[in-house]
């Protein structure tokens, strides 16, 4: 990591003799740097104890945020709602694995990832829980980011403090997202706990480090809804208005945008007579439009990692499926499979917090 | 005391068409305690904000200690203490917590800080209540705290933005008290805007007026005065008995002022008698009160009032937006 600092630095000083735009983003990129840098354990080697040593600002704003965010009545609601759900799941796929278990399943090496995918049709199983609670989470934690310190008239005090702007907006977002992979974590791996008393039978290597993937994969998917109404806030005054803008997506993208992706393409359904070429094109053209959604993305992703014999995700002609002989993909084929669908799910993130960025580095602050 | 700090040169602000701060040139010295006067809207914040490098200046440039807040913005903050006008607190923690906030943000440690903050908290008078959640504080106690909060990072200029806005009078006092004692005792910068006209008075040692974006005048209160009502600076309210002056003058000439201009043509400097409500205003280019005085009682008046005017800031205020127009 050194290296790259030094090498920023480089990029920095040349880009400082001819153009000033780009010297200044590479100043903010170093001193993201420098933060990270001072997180190594040299600072300890200099101060006695907690009291003396000096802390960057930085950290300063994301220990606050995070004791905000720990202590609000919101996300203790939150956590009560999901672990709810997640323990309910739990006892339905606890109640059913007895029966789940047929000889000659494919899947029936991978029998702990049952945990988190089996149902008997009263309750979805968890992993569609987490893909159904998880927006609400991100929204809930981020949609009065930026209005509410600025309904507050904390915001100009706070930037009339010696920080770069850009510190709050970061620190709001890493806050939410440290919360949030301690929540998960904690949460999966009490579940793992309770389903390895239950059943007796520990995972293995590989399921292990399916269940992690999935973890990072979820932490994503919520960073994404975190993003989007982290970047409501930023545009929107009202955080009422910016709550409802959060809500209002999730809820087309959950429930009106499959309906209306299938009623634009139903003319073109292919009948009993159409070719295979046509079928294959229509039924990838349909794929296509319907990952615009996260929750496709991150659906089609989950499924692949906690269900090893999941082998596409895309429509298979009879020649490719013919003499396949059923079985698991190991974990680096499944995870080159939902390799893209992961990028797309980073780069919807990424996109929301440049526009969120942008908006409010440019942004002037008035105290109301 | 001749050291500029703040130096303001051509600062234009525009917001699309509408221009905000117009070609504003303002130098503040070290030490002094300065007041931006105006109407709202008359740029006096945004001027703040461009000070504080918050906002871009659309044109011009500013000088804060030598440092331009357009490309330095922290190490401006690091030596400006800004209080943004209604200044707001987060409302679930105690103000000792939100001001460790601030300490850590200005990058004192822990141990400083709780000296620091100990300190500050005395100082303003909020020692007991320190460990309440400022949701809980009245509007004089978060003001108070938002100047412990200024005076963490041990500034050398504080900018406070309308500091007396919703704080009851003897509160007001007693903040501007508290101000005007730091700002001597430290060698303080101070700069405040506000609209509330005694205040500033009392305290600045000069002020700047503002409307719709110019600066109209800038001096000290005597200076301004002098420079506005150049012809008569001294105006002697006098009053007198109405009986007595029936019984001496004819009824339409005791409302007129010709006799008593006869009265007074002696006396060196009256430039003018103009009556207002029965009281005669004299004014002079000089202070002639005791030979006024004495002529009336020499010609047999029965003087009941007599009244030197200052001119105040309110003069000043109310003659410069009254002819805002005018003066351009």
């Amino acid at each position: 990591m050194i290296f790259t600092i030094a090498i920023l630095k480089e990029v920095k000083v040349m880009n400082n003799t001819d153009k000033k735009p780009a010297g200044f983003l590479m100043d903010r990129l170093t001193n993201t740097f420098s933060f990270f840098k001072s997180m190594t354990p040299k600072s300890e080697k200099d101060g006695m104890n907690n009291d003396v040593k000096v802390l960057h600002p930085f950290s300063v704003i994301l220990n606050k945020e995070i004791s905000d965010h720990v202590r609000s009545w919101r996300f203790v609601l939150l956590v009560l709602i999901i672990a709810l759900t997640c323990f309910a799941s739990l006892f339905t796929a606890l109640s059913n694995i007895g029966k789940a278990v047929k000889p000659g399943d494919p899947e029936g090496a991978f029998f702990f990832l049952k945990l988190f995918t089996l149902t008997d049709g009263t309750l979805p199983p968890f992993m569609v829980f987490i893909s159904f609670l998880g927006p609400l989470l991100g929204i809930s934690l981020g949609f009065d980011a930026v209005n509410s310190e600025q309904n507050n008239r904390t915001l100009s005090r706070i930037l009339a403090q010696p920080i770069y702007r850009d510190y709050v907006l970061n620190a709001k977002f890493l806050a939410a997202l440290i919360v949030i992979s301690v929540m998960f974590f904690a949460l999966v791996f009490l579940v793992m706990g309770i389903g390895l008393i239950a059943i007796g039978i520990p995972p293995t290597v590989e399921e292990f480090f399916r269940i992690l993937c999935f973890i990072i994969l979820s932490i994503l998917y919520v960073a994404f809804w975190l993003n989007l109404s982290v970047l409501f806030s930023v545009r929107f005054r009202q955080p009422a208005t910016s709550a409802l803008s959060g809500i209002a997506v999730w809820l087309f993208f959950t429930i009106f945008y499959g309906m209306i992706v299938n009623l634009a393409i139903k003319p073109y359904t292919p009948s009993a007579m159409s070719t295979d070429r046509y079928i294959y094109v229509f039924e990838s053209f349909r794929l296509g439009l319907l990952r615009v959604m996260p929750n496709q993305l991150f659906t089609e992703a989950t499924t692949t990692l906690l269900m090893p014999a999941v082998r596409s995700l895309g429509p298979l002609t009879m020649e490719q499926v013919y003499g396949t002989i059923p079985g698991p993909l190991p974990l680096s084929q499944s995870l080159l499979m939902v390799w893209p669908q992961v990028t797309g799910l980073i780069a919807a993130t990424v996109l929301c917090f440049a526009l969120s960025y942008v908006s409010f580095m440019r942004r002037e602050i008035r105290s109301r | 005391m001749a050291e500029n700090i703040i130096e303001l040169i051509d600062l234009t602000k525009k917001y699309g068409s509408f221009t905000a701060v117009d070609q504003l040139n303002l130098t503040i010295r070290k030490g002094e305690i300065f007041g931006l006067l105006g109407p709202n809207g008359a740029g006096k914040s945004t001027t703040i904000l461009m000070m504080l490098g918050l906002t871009e200046p659309t044109s011009g440039m500013a000088s804060v200690c030598g440092i331009d807040p357009t490309t330095k913005p922290i190490e401006v903050k690091r030596i400006v203490g800004y209080l943004p006008e209604d200044v707001g607190f987060y409302s679930n923690r105690s103000g000792y917590e939100n001001l460790m906030f601030t300490a850590m943000l200005n990058g004192l440690s822990r141990w400083e800080a709780v000296t620091k903050i100990d300190q500050l908290l005395e100082l303003v008078g909020l020692t007991e209540v320190a460990g309440k959640k400022t949701g809980k504080y009245s509007r004089g106690m978060l003001q108070r705290l938002g100047l412990a909060d200024v005076l963490i990072k041990n500034p050398e200029v504080i900018i406070l933005d309308e500091p007396t806005l919703g704080i009851d009078p003897t509160g007001v006092k007693e903040f501007i008290e508290l101000i005007v004692t730091l700002s001597r005792a430290e060698g303080l910068t101070v700069i405040f805007s506000s609209h509330d006209l005694h205040h500033v008075q009392q305290v600045c040692d000069r002020v700047g007026l503002f409307v719709n974006g110019r600066l109209l005048a800038e001096g000290d209160i005597p200076t301004l005065s002098r420079k506005l009502f150049t012809k008569s600076q001294f105006v002697i309210e006098v009053g007198i008995s109405k009986e007595v002056a029936d019984s001496q003058h004819d009824s339409e000439e005791s409302d007129s002022s010709g006799w008593l201009m006869d009265l007074l043509k002696e006396i060196e400097g009256i430039i003018d008698v103009e009556v207002k409500n029965g009281i005669f205003q004299i004014a002079c280019s000089r202070d002639a009160t005791s030979e006024i005085a004495k002529a009336m009682v020499e010609a047999g008046e029965k003087l009941i009032y007599l009244n030197k005017k200052e001119y105040g800031l309110d003069d000043i205020y109310y003659r410069y937006f009254e002819g805002g127009e005018s003066h351009e």
